[in-house]
């Protein structure tokens, strides 16, 4: 009766070496997604929520445990689970419409289809006045929206998200926030998101997975019920934001900790 | 808007001063005999000298030749010709053998320990150290000049396109290969303009050694070009003659660098550095 999740995490751990120092950056990790949920990672920097993601997008398999997208095994990067990264990583040599395209021709897809759908994602994204500028012409917000629309291109029924508005100012992260929810509730995207902003994820997010500072577990895996769109102004939002501000400086103070212990370490 | 028109013209007059100042105290030096003029003439007689180097040598004929072909048949005109020659088919010749070396050794770590150490050995050899060696092997004329130029374009552009492969951020590759790109895609599409700042940087240093060795190559390996003019001149004591042929080389060399800095500008309008010079 169960439906199959469309992502499982499975006793995923994660082990970085480097010289004779250990660090476990993950630790049995056990995560069910339903397809079209809306995950938030939430955590201190160091909590392993970038390795998680980093795993299930493919580049930094877990050493052990396993990741499963749709039953099978994640072995490698690929346009079924698409990144947005925070550093935006557009290619400076293309213009937005370039880089829109691009994994659209890596595909093959025919031109006329690909400028269709070009088309369309950019006045999706409004930056229909953009299509011919590179990405040094931009600014981080609209960098952002070409990132997302790079990844939009693909169709992926998978959007992983590593922090990507955390460069932003706050007016334009709360624009791109919407626009995001308007996104994941028109294309029923799965999407996982990675932050350190307890506000971001309670304004976002189906499920807050709280993380713990190395080695990296789950601390805490809470349901976000309240209906779209959300106001941070609420007594429930400011309940939520006060019971997961608890569990995040726990976290937030043995990093700081380890910081004392360690200066040298990153 | 006025103001700033202004301002420009003095600022482009302001460049002028210093060159005037010298030409002026170098005329009045040599014209009130204080150097000997024999050692350094007047500004004016290298003028003069200049204008008949570059001028046809011989009196129009129309039977003989076309107007156009008449013109550009001074003497400067065929040794600036001869020598942009040698510096081009050397810099083509050798950046043509040291992109596809530099990408491969880039981007793979096997080829590049099998290359690397033998490049390391070779390339703190000046091109000018290979004279002996290119004139034994190829004797005199265009061969061992273009031999040597293209040893001093080799490795500039070898090694800064090494470099830049292997400097691609590394969150390009993982931008593009979560798009699914193959290694083909992620080679054409990421790696090769991603370098590409590089690999222009190494072109620009390539294009100076590769002027700088055609000068000297004329001097000793052919009986042409501003570099051999110069040093022929130096027999016949032609002092004018001398420095009229630098201040040829000069605007040469001043000539492909700005073309090379406008290829530059173009092929990398996306660069963050280059806004709008």
């Amino acid at each position: 009766m169960t439906v199959q999740p469309h992502i499982r995490i499975s006793q995923a751990g994660k082990v970085f070496s480097s010289g004779d120092r250990e660090v476990v950056a993950l630790e049995d990790i056990n995560l069910s997604i339903a397809s079209g949920e809306f995950i938030c990672l939430l955590g201190p920097s160091g909590c392993g929520k970038s390795t998680l993601l980093n795993a299930v997008a493919g580049f930094s398999l877990p050493t052990t445990g396993e990741i499963l997208v749709d039953g099978n095994p994640v072995q490698s990067p690929g346009p079924d689970r698409g990144m947005v990264f925070q550093e935006y990583a557009l290619f400076p040599w293309m213009t937005v419409e370039k880089n829109i395209a691009f994994g659209l021709e890596i595909q093959k897809q025919p031109k006329a289809q690909i400028k269709e759908k070009v088309d369309a994602l950019l006045k999706m994204l409004n930056l229909q006045d953009f299509r011919d500028r590179y990405p040094k012409d931009l600014s981080g917000g609209m960098r952002q929206r070409v990132a997302i629309a790079r990844v939009l291109a693909l169709d992926s029924p998978i959007m992983l998200m590593d922090d990507p508005f955390g460069a932003l100012d706050s007016l334009t992260r709360r624009n791109l926030q919407d626009e995001l929810l308007r996104i994941w509730m028109e294309f029923k995207k799965t999407i996982i998101f990675v932050t350190h902003s307890i506000e971001e994820s309670i304004y976002l997010a189906d499920r807050i997975v709280v993380m713990t500072y190395r080695p990296g577990t789950i601390k805490k895996d809470v349901s976000v019920t309240m209906p779209h769109p959300r106001d941070p102004s609420s007594a429930e939002f400011n309940d939520l934001k006060k019971e997961l501000s608890l569990l995040v400086m726990e976290e937030q103070s043995r990093h700081h900790q380890e910081e004392i212990k360690t200066p040298a370490a990153d | 808007m006025k103001n700033s028109f202004r301002e420009k013209i003095v600022g482009n007059l302001q460049g002028f001063l210093v060159p005037i100042a010298v030409l002026a105290v170098w005329q009045w030096l040599s014209s009130h005999a204080i150097v000997n003029p024999q050692i350094l003439p007047t500004p004016t007689a290298v003028l003069a000298k200049w204008w008949e180097y570059l001028m046809p040598m011989e009196a129009y004929n129309a039977a003989k030749s076309g107007y156009l072909a008449w013109i550009f048949s001074g003497e400067l005109i065929r040794d600036a010709y001869s020598s942009l020659y040698r510096v081009v088919v050397g810099f083509l010749v050798g950046a043509s053998m040291a992109l596809p070396l530099g990408l491969m050794m880039g981007a793979n770590d096997r080829i590049y320990q099998l290359f690397n150490p033998l490049i390391q050995v070779l390339r703190p050899i000046p091109p000018i150290a290979f004279i002996p060696l290119s004139i034994l092997w190829f004797g005199l004329g265009n061969p061992p000049a273009i031999f040597l130029i293209v040893i001093g374009a080799f490795f500039p552009i070898l090694m800064n396109t090494i470099a830049g492969v292997r400097h691609v951020d590394s969150i390009y590759i993982r931008a593009a290969r979560s798009l699914g790109a193959s290694q083909t895609m992620m080679f054409l599409r990421v790696i090769l303009p991603a370098a590409t700042p590089y690999i222009l940087t190494g072109a620009r240093i390539g294009v100076g050694t590769a002027f700088i060795v055609v000068i000297v190559a004329e001097m000793i390996a052919v009986n042409n070009g501003l570099g051999y003019r110069i040093l022929e001149a130096r027999e016949f004591f032609w002092s004018d003659k001398i420095i009229a042929g630098m201040f040829s080389i000069g605007l040469l060399g001043l000539a492909i660098d700005t073309g090379m800095n406008r290829l530059n500008n173009y092929l990398l309008k996306w660069h963050r550095g280059i806004e709008s010079k």
